[in-house]
């Protein structure tokens, strides 16, 4: 038996949600991540549902018929009582470079001196752990990273921009990430990230996994201009290194 | 070819959508109105997904350079083959060279042009539904080339269907979303009891209600979204999510669509009434 559990709830006629304790915690990732690879291999395979996990709860969505919810809730109930718990696997640790130059940052400065540290001790601390990746969503290839320690907790902006351009690097309260394509957004705009997070021509489109791991690596102007070429032509090393995550 | 000389207001390449990419943050996509899509695909006897042209507000013009069928449904619009007036619901043979003028809605929102053997736009994750950024355009625009296979001596089953008038209904099917116990009991009642008015922010992705539901501090984690999730902002909004909506949302979703209503949520437009009605299953 797991020791931690979700409860079900319907969410319309045709999905489900298993909803873990409302927090943000590395055991509920990997138990979620688990219990999605034990649901493809077994009952629920990916030619007939749909599997979007985020954070502390996974929707289960069927692809063709509508769902008969009490038989469901029950055949789920009985995959968790047969699902061993998180197992060893490969973990994907993805190393992303970042400039964090002025032309990229317009809020470093601003949110350092609102966080009483200087710009280079911000890029240090945003830089110095890897985050893990809670979920895939809001755009293609947005990245929901968790992790953050305190001493970055900075509060959003309070006017939004209309357009935030592609790659920007953004921080905000409890969250970080890279906006895969322009858009508006409210974020602290602190670095750009070079390499594509999301790519329409490749199978899969996005590189990154659920309960992979990001870390963010200070590069260079120059070595930002050279990475942007490698992403766009997808030479970029990613000096990735694998792992074994275990919950 | 089918060749677009006047792109209209806004027209897109629409198939069933795009499953098994939610996971990346793609939405799902398709035809916001599945049913008239559906329909235009059952007179000219193509496969259910096969890719059909939806057409908002004002339809474009273009240009057929092979022969072809092509059938309409959905929102009523003012549509000349080659001079001709046509009726939504019908097969009509195209001749090579003809010139389709789809001119204003003029009732519903969004019209769909069914082509014989569907449009042959290339595929890209798995689906011909055009939304950016996986597809390069949004809509179609003047001068593109859509193509299509030259079809003669088609004769179809059925020549012509009865009209659906999905714009003429207000009543949108829900079950309570996974948010509903939070809200207080006045605000539930309200969801099921008041009448709706469509603001002016409504598109493939979301449509915006005029009426709000009193402000609130409910507070929840990232979750999914679905097409037909119906979400409340902090300052009492409701934002009904469509095809092209977002994967995942951290407002709460207070009531969920079933299909058939996203169908008819997409016939409607500013100002327009609407009203949710419990799912009775």
């Amino acid at each position: 038996m797991n020791e931690i559990s979700f409860r079900i709830k319907p969410f319309g006629t045709r999905a489900v949600l298993l909803e873990w304790p409302a927090e943000v915690r590395t055991d509920i990732l990997e138990d979620i991540v688990g219990f999605v690879e034990f649901l493809q291999a077994g009952p629920m395979p990916v030619s007939q549902w749909e599997f979007v996990p985020v954070y502390h709860s996974l929707t289960l969505i069927s692809r063709s018929a509508d769902l008969d919810y009490p038989t469901l809730k029950e055949e789920l109930e009985q995959a968790y009582s047969e699902y061993p718990g998180p197992i060893a696997r490969e973990q994907h640790h993805w190393e992303l470079p970042v400039c964090y130059d002025a032309a990229f940052g317009p809020d470093l400065d601003t949110a350092a001196a609102a966080l009483g540290m200087s710009p280079e001790a911000l890029i240090e601390a945003h830089t110095a752990q890897p985050y893990p990746v809670y979920g895939i969503g809001f755009l293609p290839g947005f990245l929901y990273l968790g992790g953050i320690p305190q001493a970055i907790q900075v509060p959003r902006r309070e006017a939004p921009r209309l357009k935030v351009p592609k790659g920007a690097v953004g921080l905000a309260s409890r969250q970080t990430g890279i906006y895969p394509q322009e858009s508006p957004g409210g974020w602290n705009l602190i670095g750009n990230c070079p390499i594509p997070l999301f790519d329409p021509k490749r199978e899969p489109p996005c590189f990154v996994s659920l309960g992979d791991t990001v870390r963010f690596r200070s590069v260079s102007r120059a070595e930002y201009d050279l990475h942007k070429i490698e992403g766009e032509v997808g030479v970029y090393d990613f000096k990735r290194k694998y792992g074994n995550a275990k919950g | 070819m089918l060749k677009v000389s006047k792109p209209g207001f806004y027209a897109s390449v629409q198939d069933l959508g795009r499953p098994g990419y939610r996971h990346f943050g793609v939405p799902l996509s398709g035809a916001a109105d599945r049913l008239a899509a559906r329909r235009v695909n059952a007179l000219l006897e193509n496969d259910p997904g096969d890719a059909v042209l939806e057409m908002a507000m004002q339809g474009p013009e273009l240009v057929f350079d092979s022969p072809t069928y092509i059938a309409l449904s959905g929102a009523g619009m003012d549509v000349r083959l080659n001079g001709q007036e046509l009726h939504p619901d019908q097969v009509y043979p195209v001749p090579a060279g003809s010139v389709l003028e789809c001119g204003r809605i003029t009732k519903g929102f969004r019209a769909y042009l069914g082509i014989r053997g569907g449009l042959r736009i290339p595929k890209i994750l798995g689906s011909r539904s055009m939304f950016y950024p996986v597809t390069e355009g949004r809509q179609i625009r003047a001068g593109q080339e859509l193509p299509y296979e030259p079809c003669a001596g088609f004769e179809a089953k059925i020549l012509k269907l009865s009209p659906m008038d999905l714009y003429l209904e207000e009543a949108l099917v829900a079950s309570p979303g996974p948010e509903f116990e939070l809200l207080e009991p006045a605000a539930r009642e309200r969801l099921f009891g008041d009448s709706f008015t469509l603001a002016k922010e409504y598109d493939r992705m979301a449509c915006q209600l005029q009426e709000t539901l009193p402000a609130h501090t409910l507070q929840m984690i990232t979750s999914a979204t679905l097409p037909g999730t119906v979400q409340l902002t902090p300052a009492g909004r409701l934002i009904i999510l469509m095809p092209d909506g977002q994967t995942t949302g951290g407002y709460p979703r207070v009531l969920q669509l079933d299909n058939r209503s996203v169908s008819v949520l997409s016939q409607k437009k500013f100002s327009d009434r609407v009203r949710f009605v419990e799912n009775p299953s």
